[in-house]
């Protein structure tokens, strides 16, 4: 009766979480979905805790309570700009986890053999000591034992990956390690190397069932995983993020296999296909391929890159505020720079005045703007900034050339012609916010540096663009006085 | 080679091919220059000045024509001019090509060469020999300067000690060169300046001359003036209509105005109304630079300037240019010489006829005995194009199929994929033992709703989506609370730690989820 009962609640629950994921597909039935996936958890947690999970119950909701109150209390307190860090350092316990699970079925299959390996008389009462898991691994003939040994194995090399990529990647975008793009000396070949030395250890694995080939892949993979993120700088980490992501649903799906555990097989491949297809999405939005991007760099430059002519011209709060003044329509370019300077209730402050006195204002969104995808979207939202004026790329690029005002606030790359002008640059073909076009464009920057990508923007060199230095929260607020 | 300029035939034209300066830079590029006696005395060049530059003066017009081997004049050559070209002869001058068939055919019988002024392509690389611009930036002046001589008061508004005086309101029809250059005086000399144009794009040049740009309230998607090479183009009847009314609400108001809209090849359409005229007031002044070919406004006389009933005068004179023979004369011979640059790479005096090159492939209408006219479009687009997407272009049978071969190269790809995915599901199947399989199929079937699922996330929403992404991948706690029931320590232990860290994960991730949620607002 239980067996089936934990079966209908894993489908029911599989149900809710599909039923969540798929609201997300507007602003409000998605705030109804969150208890979707809420109702879901509960109802797995619950339903395996009653079901074949019920050694130890009490301990389990004890640990569940408290990593819960942590989990709340981190919840509560974070910054929405740190929002990136957050989803990568969750990331790498979903991933340490599956390393966990994945080493503890390895233990209970070695169990098992001992166990199983004794006379005829004691097995019975053995057998019944082994609790849930050790009986389904019990029933299992060689060839699935073999099958086993590779899902388990597959689990905790993804999770490893998952794991140390996404400590790498939290310590990036919290700004603890270096974002820039560095690699130990042999680059892709130690990866490579490591990858093999983890194949090779699979064939043995599977071949001995021992323990050490299985740590010495854990080893590997674990490098490989920090490795690899090192390698990749911080402005491709929206794409680093989302394939983390994916990867930690990918490694969901292969203990989901070894455990025999449909559920867990389910939500792995829903969370790993919804982190690919952002992934997808994100390597669109640079025009690059996602191989690329995970091998690191840019790819090197084609060709001698187009000089740039012309000087950046300054301007100050006055002559912005003026402009502001006199313009009947406004787009808002926001970039990560806005999300470093905290800048986003400025900005909120701004539109809701420049809307007051009738103006249209609009905030043009790029697919990669910022360190995690919707990332602008979220902070305008903690902002109180409408989520109606709040546009696509593909959305408002075509208005620009009937737009008085841009105002591009600590973005670079997504707003670089070369994109389009420039068949050598190292951007080449990515499509980018079109904010040239606009009668006069205004760039709040710290200083005259390039980008993360390090490319020479030619937007800041146009006769339309003024240049308005300083830190982006400490500009609007300079402003904002002068907007009547 | 040498470059001969015979004196204009034409009864009033004032202007002269070739200044002393134009004259001196020819000798530079390599050839000798000659002009005949007297031909730029019109235009205040004397002889002297011609010789002091270096340039031989031939006594009559038929030595000129037969000693130059290139003739460079201004005006349409007439039909005893044309006959004096021989084969190999150059000549360059305004020709209409369009309307000069017995001309081009002479050409080609005598196998001489024609290069035409008005053809030279609008491109930004031959702005430099474009003369129909120089001389329309002059012919626009002129106009305005022949409106002020016959308007009886000031363009400009003053409050004197005898008086307030309302300054002039002025309305021209038409910004192409002619228009902008026009705008360009009018509001230099104070006057209020209106301008209209069927383009709309032409609305910041007209603003940003100073002048205020009349918009209809008209909704049509309009004729994109860069696929006409920069010029207007023939308007629908309902533009027509609307373009009229505005007229005729303007006309009471306007002190003067000046039409310049020309249609390539067509004749000048008709804009300004005998009822439009009627409604004016007396002392008004019309300036019609379209006269030549038939005028803008009713009651136009080529070459007259008349005054209707009410008082109104009408200019409809065809040689601004010729007014201001000076002017006009050294802009013109400038835009020969720079023709004259272009065909002579080498600068060495001999021409090299490129018709590769599509300036001079543009301009040319007859060549080594061949009418070369009409010219194939240039190559490089005239005028940046405004932003279309060429697809509108696509008639709906072009489109049905475009969207057949769409559809087929999807099915195809779907195919191919359903095909290839279903070998390897078998293939797996042949190998791997039943209770592998069907967790295998659950695994596959979530991946396709996954898939279908997660393509309809608004974009706004991928942060909220990787954040419940992660608080549900923390499913991972079932694996653990089964294990965590083992008997053997280690494995209670590592059971354990996982399940404290999905916990984590799952109320950080849910909690963090909902407020962010919670903060989409709509306006």
């Amino acid at each position: 009766m239980e067996f089936g009962f934990t079966t209908a609640a894993y489908v029911v629950a599989a149900v809710l979480f599909i039923l969540s994921l798929g609201g997300l597909s507007n602003q409000e039935s998605a705030k109804r979905a969150v208890w979707y996936g809420i109702v879901g958890m509960a109802l797995a947690v619950f339903a395996t805790l009653v079901g074949p999970g019920s050694g130890l119950w009490l301990l389990s909701l004890l640990l569940i309570a408290g990593g819960g109150f942590i989990g709340q209390y981190v919840a509560q307190r974070v910054q929405m700009t740190e929002m990136p860090q957050l989803v990568a350092a969750m990331h790498s316990l979903v991933g340490l986890a599956a390393v966990f699970v994945g080493f503890n079925a390895h233990f209970e299959v070695l169990n098992v053999a001992e166990v199983m390996a004794v006379a005829d008389a004691s097995k019975e009462v053995l057998y019944t000591g082994l609790g849930g898991f050790g009986q389904l691994i019990a029933k299992k003939t060689p060839a699935e034992l073999s099958i086993l040994h590779v899902e388990l194995f597959l689990g905790v090399f993804i999770g490893a990956i998952t794991f140390t990529g996404s400590v790498v990647a939290y310590g990036k975008l919290a700004g603890k390690v270096t974002s820039a793009a560095t690699k130990l000396p042999g680059g892709h070949a130690l990866n490579a190397a490591a990858a093999g030395l983890s194949l090779i250890c699979l064939i043995w694995y599977t071949a001995s069932g021992g323990f050490f080939p299985l740590f010495l892949m854990t080893l590997a993979a674990l490098f490989i995983g920090y490795h690899l993120i090192m390698g990749i700088g911080g402005a491709d980490m929206p794409v680093v993020v989302s394939m983390l992501n994916s990867y930690s649903g990918w490694a969901a799906a292969a203990i989901g296999f070894s455990l025999g555990n449909d559920l867990l097989i389910v939500v792995g491949a829903l969370v790993g296909s919804s982190g690919a297809i952002l992934s997808y999405i994100m390597c669109k939005a640079m025009n690059r391929h996602f191989v690329s991007v995970i091998l690191g760099g840019f790819g090197g430059p084609q060709g001698e890159q187009m000089a740039v002519e012309g000087e950046q011209v300054a301007i100050d709060a006055d002559g912005v505020a003026a402009a502001l003044n006199d313009a009947d329509s406004v787009i808002i370019i926001p970039g990560y720079g806005m999300a470093v300077a905290q800048a986003q209730q400025s900005v909120s402050e701004l539109v809701r005045k420049l809307r007051a006195k009738g103006k249209e204002v609009r905030f043009a969104i790029h697919p990669v703007a910022g360190r995690l995808p919707g990332h602008m979207n979220v902070l305008l939202a903690e902002a109180k900034v409408p989520y109606d004026i709040v546009l696509e790329m593909d959305e408002i690029n075509d208005d620009f050339p009937d737009t008085d005002v841009a105002i591009v606030i600590g973005s670079n790359d997504i707003v670089n012609p070369a994109a389009q002008e420039d068949p050598n640059s190292p951007i080449a073909g990515m499509p980018v916010l079109e904010c040239w076009k606009a009668k006069q464009v205004f760039v709040s920057k710290r200083g005259q540096g390039t980008g993360y990508s390090g490319i020479e923007n030619p937007l800041f060199f146009k006769e339309n663009t003024r240049m308005f230095y300083g830190d982006a929260k400490q500009s609007l607020d300079k402003l904002l006085p002068m907007i009547d | 080679m040498k470059i001969g300029t015979p004196k204009e035939i034409l009864d009033g034209e004032n202007r002269v091919a070739m200044t002393p300066d134009s004259a001196v830079q020819l000798q530079k590029l390599g050839y000798e220059c000659a002009i005949e006696k007297g031909a730029g005395a019109a235009a205040g060049f004397s002889d002297e000045a011609y010789e002091a530059a270096g340039v031989e003066i031939v006594k009559t017009a038929a030595s000129l024509w037969k000693t130059a081997d290139i003739v460079a004049k201004v005006r349409i050559p007439t039909e005893a001019e044309m006959k004096r070209l021989t084969k190999g002869k150059t000549l360059i001058s305004f020709f209409n090509p369009a309307g000069n068939e017995e001309g081009m055919e002479l050409a080609k019988s005598k196998g001489a060469n024609v290069i035409a002024m008005e053809m030279v392509p609008r491109i930004s690389r031959a702005q430099k020999m474009d003369a129909l611009s120089s001389m329309a930036n002059i012919a626009g002046y002129r106009a305005v300067i022949e409106a002020g001589n016959n308007f009886g008061r000031f363009f400009t508004g003053q409050v004197t000690a005898a008086g307030k005086v309302p300054p002039a309101k002025v309305l021209i029809v038409g910004a192409g060169v002619a228009g902008l250059a026009a705008i360009g005086t009018s509001t230099s000399l104070g006057a209020i300046t209106y301008a209209f144009d069927v383009r709309p794009e032409v609305a910041e040049q007209v603003e940003s001359m100073g002048a205020e740009f009349v918009y209809l309230d008209f909704e049509e998607d309009q004729q994109d003036g860069a696929a006409t090479g920069g010029y207007a183009s023939v308007q629908s009847e309902e533009f027509r209509e609307a373009q009229l009314a505005k007229f005729r609400e303007l006309a009471p108001e306007m002190d003067i105005v000046i039409t310049t809209a020309l249609i390539p090849n067509r004749p000048a359409p008709k804009l300004w109304l005998e009822d439009m005229v009627k409604a004016m007031k007396p002392g008004s002044v019309i300036v019609d630079l379209a006269a030549e070919r038939g005028g803008n406004v009713e009651g136009t006389v080529p070459d007259e300037k008349v005054v209707t009933n009410n008082g109104v005068t009408i200019i409809g004179y065809t040689d601004f240019p010729s007014r201001m023979a000076a002017q006009s004369s050294s802009l013109y011979a400038t835009n020969i010489r720079h023709m004259m640059t272009d065909l002579t790479p080498e600068k060495d005096g001999q021409i090299n006829h490129d018709m590769e090159d599509d300036v001079i492939r543009g301009a040319t209408v007859t060549h080594e005995g061949e009418i070369t006219f009409p010219p194939p479009p240039p190559k490089v687009q005239a005028i940046a194009a405004q932003k279309k997407p060429e697809v509108k272009e696509l008639t709906a049978e072009e489109k049905k199929a475009q969207e057949i071969a769409a559809f087929k190269a999807q099915t195809k790809q779907q195919f191919t994929l359903l095909g290839v995915g279903g070998a390897l599901m078998l293939l797996v199947g042949l190998i791997a033992p039943a209770s592998f399989m069907q967790h295998f199929i659950v695994f596959v079937l979530a991946i396709f709703v996954g898939f279908q699922v997660i393509w309809n996330v608004s974009h706004s929403l991928h942060t909220p989506l990787m954040a419940i992404t992660n608080a549900i991948s923390s499913i991972i706690i079932v694996g653990a609370l089964m294990q965590i029931g083992s008997g053997s320590f280690l494995v209670i232990l590592l059971a354990a730690l996982s399940v404290f860290m999905a916990g984590i994960n799952i109320f950080g991730g849910f909690l963090v989820t909902r407020r962010m949620l919670a903060m989409f607002q709509k306006s």
